[in-house]
């Protein structure tokens, strides 16, 4: 039987087409890593759906194993995981961020 | 709760034995620190998993002791 938190992070995945896990929320980020990734995020006029790690213990630590990834913030693009802060910032400093969003069909005009 | 960068080089040096390391003490507070991992382990492989790769490495560590580690990961040119 699937873990139940799993569960519930697979349903919070597939809610919207980019989904953040993390720290706070867009307006008031809690941590400078999840701030960054939202700015990216608005700098590239992508709408996302985000989710406060830190108002669910279950999901914080079942993002981690769920994603093996230690950290957060964490970034999916249409149920795929892209990556953490580093990678986010890699991708969109490079162009492969917004090359990305445009294959998998995120509309990048939504005003900040 | 801190981790010294040599911990750090030492752990990626033995899951990595080719490795090139560069580490950067980014605060001086022995708790943010940004790497530069370039290793022919990591070629032909995503981000995602070269990354992932580096923190099991770290056995654990990483978001625990290890609080702030800014990874670059890639195969030598």
């Amino acid at each position: 039987m699937e873990d139940p938190v799993f569960a519930e992070i697979k349903s919070k995945i597939d809610a919207a087409p980019v989904v953040l896990f993390m720290k706070g929320n867009p307006m008031f980020p809690q941590c400078g890593f999840s701030a960054r990734v939202v700015q990216i995020l608005k700098h590239s006029g992508v709408s996302f759906e985000s989710v406060n790690v830190l108002e669910d213990p279950e999901i914080r630590d079942g993002i981690k194993v769920f994603s093996d990834w230690p950290t957060i913030p964490q970034l999916y693009v249409k149920g795929e995981f892209v990556g953490g802060c580093d990678i986010v910032t890699e991708m969109f400093q490079s162009g492969e961020l917004q090359a990305l969003l445009a294959e998998k069909g995120v509309s990048q005009d939504a005003s900040a | 709760m801190a981790m010294p960068a040599s911990e750090i080089e030492a752990l990626i040096k033995a899951a990595f034995p080719d490795a090139q390391i560069t580490i950067e003490d980014l605060a001086g507070d022995n708790d943010h620190f940004a790497a530069t991992i370039i290793s022919e382990a990591f070629r032909g492989m995503s981000r995602v998993r070269q990354h992932q790769l580096v923190y099991a490495a770290l056995k654990g560590n990483m978001g625990g002791a290890l609080h702030a580690l800014a990874l670059q990961t890639s195969a030598p040119e």
